[in-house]
C-alpha cells in the first residue's frame, strides 16, 4: 500500500445533492489524503473503472437517494470482477438503520449517516486501510 | 516487474499498479523504469496548461472524444495540487472527464503534486513514460492550474497548448514572461464569452513580439513555428477538432524541422541534471544527518554563521 492514502469519492445515482459528499471529500484531504472525486450522477461501472485507473484504497459513495440497496452491492460486485475485492467501500447519506446489517454483510466497511463527525469519519478510514 | 510485463501486455490494473509504484518511488520503481524505458518514444505527449478556471479539464475531455472518434487511443494524466499544510490532495479533474468513461482506448490517471512547484508532479514526467509504453499513442498532460511561473510542462510535452479565457486580465498581463512563452498552440477557450475577440487580439499582438525572438523556440527563423491562435468553446466541443489540427500540425513542424529530435535532448539534458541534483542531495542528507542539519539551522538563526558557511561546511563533512 502506498504511503499516501487515496480515496475516490463519487455519488452514484441520479440525486444531485453532492454537498455532503464535497464536505467528505474535503475532510479527507485535510486529513491528509489524496482525494480523487468525480462527481455527480456515476454508474456503478463508471466508479469501478475510475477505482481501478487511479489504484484508489477505497471508495466513499455518497447515496441520499434511497436506492442504496441497489447500487451499493452493484458496486461491490463490480470491484470483486475487476479484481478489486482488497479496495474498503464506505458509504455516507440517509440509510435507514433497518438497512446496515445487510449492507455490512456486503462487506460495507462503515457507513455514515447525517450527523457524523468528519474527523472520526476520516479517522475511522485510516484505521481501516492501515491496521491489515 | 511482473507488474511491467503485464502492464505492457494490456491488463489495465497492473499499469495503475505501476504507476502508483513510480509515483510512490517504491522499491521496484527504478527497475521498472529501467525495463520499460526502452518501449518509450512513440507517443506525442501534449501539455494542456493555462490559469485555474479557464476549461482545461474540460478541453482534455473534448479533445480526448475527438482523438478517440479518430481511432487514436489517449492516456490522460491531471494533476492538480496537494497542501502544503497536510499534503493532502482534491483530485477533481475526472468531474469533467465523465463523457470518456467506459472507453478501453482511454486510461485517465489523477495526480497530487506532493510537494512539486512547476505545475507538475516530480513523478509525472516517469508516469507519462508508462502511458507510452503501454501503447498510448497520445498523452495528455494536463497541468495544475498555472500562472505565470509553472512552466515545467514545456519541458516535458512535445506539444504545449496554452489555455486562455476572456477576462482573466489585460495586455500587460499577456505580455509577462511566462506560460505564453511555452505556447506552441494557444487556445481561447469559453469563446461565448464577452471578450473573447479582445483577448485573442492581445494575444495576436504578443504573439507577433515573440516570433520576432525565435530564441525562446529554438529552430531557424525562416522556419520558425508560429504559434496559431484558436477560439473554442470546451464545453460543447466547439473548436476542439481545429485544436487537434493545430497540434498534428505542430508534430510534423517539430519532425520535419529536425526540432523534435532537439527536444528531445534538451528534456533528456534536463531530466540527467535534475535527478543527478536530487540524488546528490538525498546522498549529502543522508550522510550529513537531520541533526547535524538542524545544529547548523540554530547557528544560523543565532547569526553565528551566513547560510554559506554553514552549506560550505556541511559540503566538507
Amino acid at each position: 500500500m502506498s504511503e499516501r492514502l487515496r480515496i475516490l469519492i463519487a455519488k452514484p445515482g441520479l440525486d444531485g445533492h453532492d454537498r455532503g459528499a464535497k464536505v467528505i471529500a474535503r475532510a479527507l484531504r485535510d486529513a491528509g489524503m489524496e482525494v480523487i472525486y468525480t462527481g455527480l450522477r456515476q454508474t456503478p461501472e463508471m466508479i469501478v473503472e475510475a477505482a481501478l485507473q487511479e489504484d484508489a484504497d477505497a471508495v466513499g459513495l455518497s447515496i441520499l437517494s434511497g436506492a442504496h440497496m441497489t447500487l451499493v452491492p452493484r458496486v461491490i460486485e463490480g470491484l470483486g470482477e475487476a479484481g478489486l475485492d482488497h479496495v474498503k467501500v464506505f458509504v455516507g447519506g440517509i440509510i435507514p438503520d433497518e438497512d446496515v446489517p445487510a449492507l455490512k454483510g456486503l462487506g460495507v466497511a462503515g457507513i455514515f449517516g447525517p450527523g457524523a463527525n468528519t474527523q472520526e469519519i476520516a479517522d475511522f478510514i485510516r484505521r481501516q486501510l492501515t491496521e491489515g | 516487474m511482473e507488474l511491467v510485463t503485464e502492464a505492457l501486455s494490456g491488463n489495465r490494473y497492473a499499469l495503475a499498479r505501476l504507476i502508483s509504484c513510480i509515483e510512490d518511488d517504491g522499491t521496484d520503481a527504478r527497475a521498472s523504469l529501467a525495463v520499460l524505458y526502452p518501449h518509450t518514444g512513440q507517443a506525442h505527449v501534449v501539455g494542456v496548461t493555462g490559469a485555474p478556471g479557464t476549461g482545461k479539464s474540460t478541453l482534455v475531455n473534448e479533445l480526448t472524444k475527438v482523438l478517440r472518434a479518430q481511432g487514436t487511443t489517449v492516456g490522460v494524466v491531471a494533476v492538480d495540487p496537494s497542501s502544503p499544510f497536510t499534503g493532502g490532495a482534491l483530485l477533481g479533474d475526472r468531474v469533467r472527464m465523465r463523457d470518456l468513461a467506459g472507453d478501453p482506448g482511454v486510461f485517465i490517471r489523477s495526480m497530487a503534486t506532493r510537494g512539486s512547484l512547476g505545475g507538475l508532479a516530480r513523478a509525472t514526467a516517469n508516469v507519462v513514460k508508462v502511458l507510452d509504453a503501454a501503447g498510448f499513442a497520445v498523452v495528455l498532460v494536463e497541468t495544475v492550474g498555472a500562472g505565470q511561473a509553472e512552466v515545467d510542462i514545456a519541458r516535458t510535452a512535445h506539444t504545449t497548448v496554452v489555455v486562455e479565457a476572456p477576462g482573466m486580465g489585460d495586455e500587460v498581463q499577456a505580455l509577462k514572461a511566462g506560460l505564453l512563452e511555452i505556447a506552441d498552440v494557444l487556445v481561447v477557450n469559453k469563446a461565448d464569452r464577452p471578450g473573447a475577440a479582445q483577448t485573442a487580439r492581445a494575444l495576436e499582438m504578443v504573439i507577433h513580439r515573440n516570433a520576432a525572438h525565435p530564441s525562446s523556440h529554438g529552430g531557424t527563423d525562416d522556419n520558425l513555428w508560429r504559434p496559431p491562435i484558436l477560439k473554442t468553446i470546451a464545453l460543447d466541443g466547439t473548436g476542439a477538432p481545429e485544436v487537434l489540427e493545430a497540434v498534428a500540425a505542430h508534430r510534423e513542424y517539430l519532425q520535419a524541422s529536425g526540432t523534435w529530435a532537439e527536444r528531445e535532448r534538451v528534456r533528456i539534458e534536463t531530466e540527467l541534471r535534475n535527478v543527478l541534483q536530487q540524488e546528490l542531495l538525498d546522498r549529502l542528507l543522508a550522510r550529513v544527518g537531520e541533526g547535524r542539519i538542524q545544529a547548523w539551522v540554530g547557528r544560523i538563526a543565532a547569526r553565528e554563521v551566513d547560510v554559506y558557511t554553514a552549506v560550505q561546511a556541511l559540503l566538507d563533512t
